[in-house]
């Protein structure tokens, strides 16, 4: 059937894809996301025109209520906080797309069963979506425990829970739309959201926010076969594409499947096994006094930002600190882990709100031989990622993980507020290192008193 | 069932695969909220499913609007203002 909207939603795609495609560089990515989101004007301004007895005043209202609230979210969110309104708004995607299989569902009298079993698909993927976004916004907010919540029989209860949905979603089709199974359906979706993200501890986040973007994407495409429509059906399938990417380069980042990630519960605190692994180490504390005259005498400086940094709001410390040293004429470089911070790419949209240029950002393959003729490696509120133990410790939860190489540098700093462990769990062997030196304190103020003592050299 | 919507579907997932491999780190943020912009998307059936007879539906179809527009603005417009402050040296 050609008609005017469905050349609409080609366009559209056409624009998405031409959008996504000048991502690719940062000079032109602002074009992109204007091209894309161009394409979503023609999309709904093609939907409103073309179909008849829609209710404009429902439509207004909403579009209203969610623009309102949207803007705010997008003009107010800190770049701390982007993984928290990224998992929110997987939410809504995944919501809206479930409200709209089910508004078809509870309308239609006729339903084939072949548009049935999509509006189960449709309903499950986006209520799951939506329950499980607001449960890693939970706990990147801190409203819930970062920590994995586990309890007894756990992975029994997801099985059994997902049997019932395939049978309750069976006789949904079965009966032509009995509706006590349909809310069977809609309830277990909903618990499934829950029992499978609460066991994610909060560094393993990327992943989980990765895999609900791909979620909302597929949830989008699903209701695309329901409503038998283009746009949504290509959109979703870019979104879920995105999404399983973005999953995969961030397990690969922790050398761990995404099988482990989401039923692994690492980050648990384990008991010690006692048997004498647990070496005591010994550490250098240094004040920021001895730490600036180190990178006084330092030419190549390489910064290791990891989610403290972030915690700490320390971004704009770092710059300041990095302008001083290249004015002194120091190199200074960034190496960016792929899972630093709490969602893919954080730490780069951090340093970018300090004006960090990105060209002096690094990713790991490209950074890595930089550490070999490095002075200074200063990590900052960074642990699991600079573990030299995921070398070749094969009992550490992190073995086989690729790390950024800081010991290779001459002297590595590292920052942090406590002794306290990683994310892992573990203890890092690089603390004990002889050219590691310990600087306790937040990273903001370490960072200021640091540039301070160094202005007094 | 329509075999060219399924076609369509597994298709666009390459053209997907294709393009978002080439998005660099440095700009995996603004790639997920502007994907997450893109799921939006799910407005034009929400937009649809308020034509459908029946008070509970369109009910439905309303807080569906009110979900997807705010991915549509939130997303499109946290997506520019975090890709404005990427600048080269």
């Amino acid at each position: 059937m050609i008609n005017f909207s469905s050349i609409a939603y080609v366009l559209a795609s056409v624009l998405f894809i031409l959008g996504i495609k000048k991502l690719s560089h940062p000079k032109t990515a602002r074009d992109g996301n204007f091209i894309a989101a161009f394409g979503m004007l023609i999309a709904i301004v093609a939907t409103l025109i073309s179909y008849g007895q829609i209710d404009f005043k429902l439509i207004i209202i909403g579009m209203i209520i969610g623009a309102i609230i949207g803007a705010t979210f997008a003009i107010k969110v800190e770049m701390t906080q982007m993984p928290q309104m990224v998992a929110i708004f997987n939410g809504f995607g995944g919501g809206a797309s479930a409200l709209v299989a089910a508004a078809e569902f509870l309308n239609s009298s006729t339903i084939t069963t072949f548009t049935m079993s999509t509006i189960i698909i449709s309903i499950f993927i986006g209520t799951l979506t939506l329950t499980g976004s607001f449960i890693a916004f939970g706990k990147l907010q801190g409203f819930i425990s970062g920590q994995p919540i586990v309890f007894p029989g756990q992975q029994v209860l997801n099985a059994i829970l997902a049997i019932a949905l395939l049978v309750a979603g069976f006789f949904v089709v079965e009966t032509s739309g009995e509706m006590n199974f349909f809310f069977v359906v809609l309830a277990i979706s909903a618990i499934l959201g829950v029992t499978l993200t609460i066991p994610i501890g909060g560094a393993d986040m990327p992943v989980v926010i990765s895999l609900l973007n791909s979620y909302s994407g597929i949830a989008a495409a699903a209701t695309g076969f329901v409503l038998m429509n283009n746009g949504l059906i290509i959109s979703g399938a870019l979104v879920g594409a995105s999404g399983l990417i973005l999953t995969n380069i961030m397990c690969k980042g922790m050398n761990r499947s995404l099988a482990n990630v989401i039923f692994g519960a690492v980050g648990l605190e384990q008991e010690s096994s006692g048997s004498g692994t647990e070496k005591q180490i010994s550490i250098k504390s240094y004040s920021t006094e001895e730490a600036a005259m180190i990178f006084d005498a330092a030419e190549k400086v390489i910064v290791v930002p990891g989610y403290g940094l972030a915690v700490a709001q320390a971004q704009h410390a770092v710059r300041e600190v990095a302008e001083f040293l290249e004015k002194k004429g120091k190199t200074v470089l960034y190496a960016i882990h792929p899972v630093a911070g709490r969602m893919p790419g954080h730490m780069n949209v951090l340093l970018a709100e300090a004006n960090i240029p990105y060209d002096q950002l690094k990713d790991l393959e490209e950074v890595n031989p930089e550490f070999e003729d490095c002075d200074v490696a200063l990590v900052l509120g960074a642990n699991d990622v600079v573990n030299p133990a995921a070398r070749h410790d094969t009992s550490s939860p992190i073995y086989g993980m690729p790390i950024l190489d800081v010991d290779k540098s001459r002297t590595v700093i590292i920052n942090k507020r406590t002794m306290n462990t990683g994310f892992a769990g573990i203890q890092n062997e690089l603390f004990g290192f002889d050219n590691s030196i310990m600087v306790f304190g937040d990273a903001k103020d370490m960072l200021q008193q640091l540039l301070k003592d160094l202005k007094e050299l | 069932m329509d075999i060219n919507i399924l076609t369509v579907f597994i298709l666009a997932i390459f053209v997907g695969f294709e393009i978002i491999t080439k998005v660099p780190p440095t700009l995996h943020t603004p790639l997920m909220s502007g994907s997450n912009a893109i799921s939006g998307i799910a407005i034009v059936g929400a937009i649809i499913s308020t034509k459908i007879s029946g008070e509970v539906g369109s009910y439905l179809g309303l807080i569906a609007v009110i979900f997807a527009t705010i991915n549509v603005i939130g997303g499109f417009m946290v997506t520019d203002r975090m890709l404005k402050m990427f600048k080269r040296k």
